[in-house]
């Protein structure tokens, strides 16, 4: 076995990284891998909640780097599945705690009993977001609809590719197909055009994730969320397994527009 | 606001967006822009005769790439030596 790492990064604060991240973590362990999520928002965690795991901490990531526990200690394991685990964020430190050879020897050591190491980023460009990207052999950004999302998606993007980080893969998230239809939403496929990334999921928005976070259960888990479906369609994209991308509006072609833009059928 | 300005409100996004992405990308602002095109047009004029009202400068985008676009209408030649 040797991991994927893959980080879930965007720029731009609240746009759904943690979200993401929590159910592709559950998407993958649903499809039998074992799986690895490391709370990269030092000072501010939240993964843990997310997931529903927060009255099991008692080990965080600061605790493995000072040397206080061993990694395997400080890896929290999923009620449900016992093959996902969530290594957490410590919560009275400062990013300062971490640097990113920290994050690269941690997923070193993951890499060899799993099948996906994800990371949470958090928001911005400063040391926490180059700590969450060092160990990345795929980067995931997560961006919204909105202009300062998309902006600040761009920037990341560029980044990134200075730091010859390869392109990154794009998760639209929140889209609104009644006001993409309106034309008061800019549709996926302006998002597409305007970033020039390529397209790995569009999720829409819908109240069940927060309902799913409420529970600590992330959406993923319910059946009939359309949100949950396309988390779902993602974590096999990961998986190298061609998923064509829903169709959130059948009344027009735009989602065949969008799949050929994107190479996929 | 009127029915009009709001149903165009992704188009608007749309294309605020390509404006600031480009700058954003090349680090270059609206006024760097317009000295680069004077210093432009004063060293081709060293050279050739050329219109400087004529000419045009942008930066376009292509998927990922940037592309400093410059259209320079040259004065007639003929006209440049009678002269
Ligand atoms: N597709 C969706 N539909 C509805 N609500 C959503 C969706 N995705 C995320 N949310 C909600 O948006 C809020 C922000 O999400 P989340 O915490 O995942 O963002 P984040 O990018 O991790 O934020 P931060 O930058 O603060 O870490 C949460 O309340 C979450 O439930
Ligand atoms: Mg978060």
């Amino acid at each position: 076995m040797t991991a994927q790492v893959i980080t879930v990064t965007s720029g731009k604060g609240g746009v759904g990284k943690t979200t993401a991240v929590a159910n592709l973590a559950n998407a993958l362990a649903m499809d039998g891998k074992k799986v690895v999520c490391i709370d990269g928002d030092i000072g501010l965690r939240n993964l843990d909640v997310v997931m529903g795991l927060e009255n099991r901490i008692v080990y965080d990531i600061v605790d493995v780097i000072e040397g206080r526990c061993k990694l395997k200690q400080a890896m929290i394991r999923d009620k449900h599945y016992p093959e996902m685990y969530l290594i957490p964020a410590a919560q009275t430190r400062d990013k300062n705690a971490v640097s990113p050879s920290d994050m690269v020897r941690i997923c070193n050591d993951l890499r060899a009993d799993s099948d996906f190491v994800i990371i949470d980023s958090p928001a911005g460009i400063e040391r926490g977001f180059r700590n969450a990207i060092a160990a990345a052999d795929r980067v995931l950004v997560v961006t919204n609809p909105e202009v300062s999302a998309v902006r600040d998606a761009d920037r990341v993007v560029g980044i990134l590719e200075a730091e010859e980080k390869g392109t990154p893969h794009l998760i639209i998230n929140r889209l609104n197909q009644a006001l993409v239809r309106n034309n008061d939403m800019l549709s996926a496929e302006d998002v597409l055009d305007l970033l020039g990334i390529q397209l790995i999921g569009i999720v829409p928005e819908d109240e069940s994730v927060i309902i799913g976070s409420n529970r600590g259960a992330p959406v993923v888990t319910d059946g009939k969320s359309r949100a949950g479906l396309a988390f779902r369609n993602i974590a096999k994209r990961l998986q190298g397994i061609d998923v064509p991308f829903m169709d959130l509006d059948q009344q027009s072609g735009l989602w065949g527009a969008i799949q050929r833009l994107t190479g996929r059928k | 606001m009127n029915f009009f300005t709001r149903k165009k409100s992704a188009s608007s996004a749309k294309e605020r967006l390509q404006l600031v992405l480009v700058h954003d990308r090349t680090d270059l602002t609206p006024a760097q822009l317009e000295a680069l095109k004077d210093d432009l047009i004063k060293a081709i004029s060293n050279y050739i005769d050329i219109d400087p009202e004529a000419v045009q400068i942008g930066l376009e985008r292509d998927g990922r790439e940037q592309r400093l676009v410059a259209d320079i209408p040259l004065r007639s030649v003929s006209r440049h030596r009678a002269g």
